[in-house]
């Protein structure tokens, strides 16, 4: 056997297949390559971008329950001083209300001490005159005398 | 033969003969100078273009399988890689509709049949006289580069298939439940070799019918490729391009049979009455 032209013909036949190929062969696999290589892609793209979704959402789970838990100490603490504020306002409250009580009670025993003083007064002054008209077992002129009576009861 | 002007009759024979290696009655330990001497040299002889074809195109799917595999990531796959997922992931799909058994060595068995016999019958689609010629060159009379057009080769692949089948049967059923399953069926006890003679004949039908399925397929393809060579050369694309585009089919097609039909035997194999 030797080179003749029928070597090419079969180079035109293998031209033609490969174009054949190139043009309607290849192409659809290639895009059936392509499009699994894209599924893969956006699959892994998916499952990292849940990844990070579910990371910023346990971040923030976390930083809430650390506000919540910060918040509720807060209110506690307020409370607290409240609380002892309240106690503190009810002590001083009774303490002037019991210093009130006291000073009003000092102040009627002093009334009463007085209005006694006063009456005490009289009748001394009464009784002074009696002892004096009995003294002198005379008369004496009520109203020439009232002066001297008056200044003698306010010694008293 | 290699004459100035072969017949048709003389090429179409050249195409179909096999570089052989082996001993010749007269010529001693030789290669064979044409299809009688060949046949002379009777079965301890060798088609070293099949072995040598088959081996290098095994080698190819091998090296190349095993670049995508050191290769591998995690994230998206690139070129190679994700042409290999396809392909292992519809061998994985196919053996995991087909075979119910529990075996290891099923699925990288079904990957290796069809790349392998894909790739053997891709050298169909290389027009008739290009390596031919390029080995005439070289001095080598005889290359026949499709070694699925080899009944040798087929028919190799087919007895290993064979006996695993076998071996699958023994292992799964014990020697008792394989020589039963061949002789106690369909007819019951009393038509044991009647029995044996049926399930016998369907047993050696399997690789035979494998091996002999793809021969014939890739052999007639392959021949008429050889018809459309020796038409006169501005006609042949008009005969040639067709057959070659339907080829595309018919290796791939061939090549998918072969896998499946090795699963189904062995899956036959595995279950359990």
């Amino acid at each position: 056997m030797n080179l003749n032209l029928t070597i090419l013909g079969q180079a035109i036949s293998f031209a033609i297949f490969v174009w054949f190929c190139m043009k309607y062969v290849w192409p659809p696999v290639m895009a059936a390559m392509q499009a699994r290589q894209k599924k893969i892609a956006d699959g892994l793209d998916a499952a990292s971008r849940a990844q990070r979704d579910l990371e910023l959402a346990k971040e923030q789970a976390g930083k809430q329950l650390r506000e919540g838990k910060e918040q509720a100490a807060l209110i506690l603490e307020q409370a607290n001083k409240r609380a002892n504020q309240i106690v503190d306002e009810a002590k001083e409250n009774a303490r002037s209300e019991g210093a009130r009580l006291l000073a009003a009670a000092q102040a009627e025993i002093e009334q009463e001490v007085n209005r006694a003083k006063e009456e005490l007064r009289a009748q001394v002054s009464t009784l002074a005159l009696k002892g004096a008209e009995q003294v002198l077992n005379a008369s004496i002129d009520e109203k020439a005398h009232a002066e001297l009576v008056e200044k003698l009861a306010a010694e008293l | 033969m290699a004459g100035a002007n072969p017949t048709p009759s003389e090429y179409i024979q050249h195409h179909l003969t096999n570089l052989t290696f082996g001993m010749h009655p007269e010529n001693g330990l030789s290669f064979a100078h044409g299809a009688k001497e060949a046949s002379e040299m009777g079965f301890w002889a060798i088609h070293v273009d099949t072995l040598g074809w088959s081996l290098f195109l095994g080698f190819i799917f091998i090296f190349l399988f095993r670049k995508a595999a050191k290769s591998v990531t995690e994230g998206v796959p690139g070129g190679l890689q994700n042409f290999v997922e396809i392909l292992v992931e519809f061998v994985d799909k196919n053996v995991k509709d087909s075979f119910h058994g529990n075996s290891k060595l099923i699925a990288p068995l079904a990957l290796t049949i069809f790349c392998w016999i894909f790739l053997m019958n891709l050298m169909d689609l290389v027009p008739v006289d290009f390596v031919p010629t390029l080995f005439m060159m070289a001095g080598v009379d005889y290359m026949k580069i499709v070694p699925t057009t080899d009944v040798n080769a087929t028919l190799g692949m087919s007895l290993s298939v064979f006996f695993l089948i076998i071996f699958y049967s023994i292992k799964i059923k014990g020697v008792g439940g394989f020589v039963g399953e061949l002789t106690l069926q369909p007819f019951g006890k009393k038509l044991i070799p009647f029995n044996f003679v049926l399930e016998g004949i369907g047993l050696i039908a399997k690789p035979i019918s494998l091996a002999l399925r793809l021969f014939g397929n890739l052999y007639a393809g392959e021949l008429i490729f050889i018809l459309i060579a020796i038409m006169p050369f501005w006609i042949q694309w008009a005969l040639s391009v067709p057959w070659a585009i339907f080829h595309i089919l018919v290796i791939t097609l061939q090549a998918f049979i072969f896998m499946m039909l090795t699963i189904v035997y062995l899956s036959m194999a595995c279950e359990d009455h």
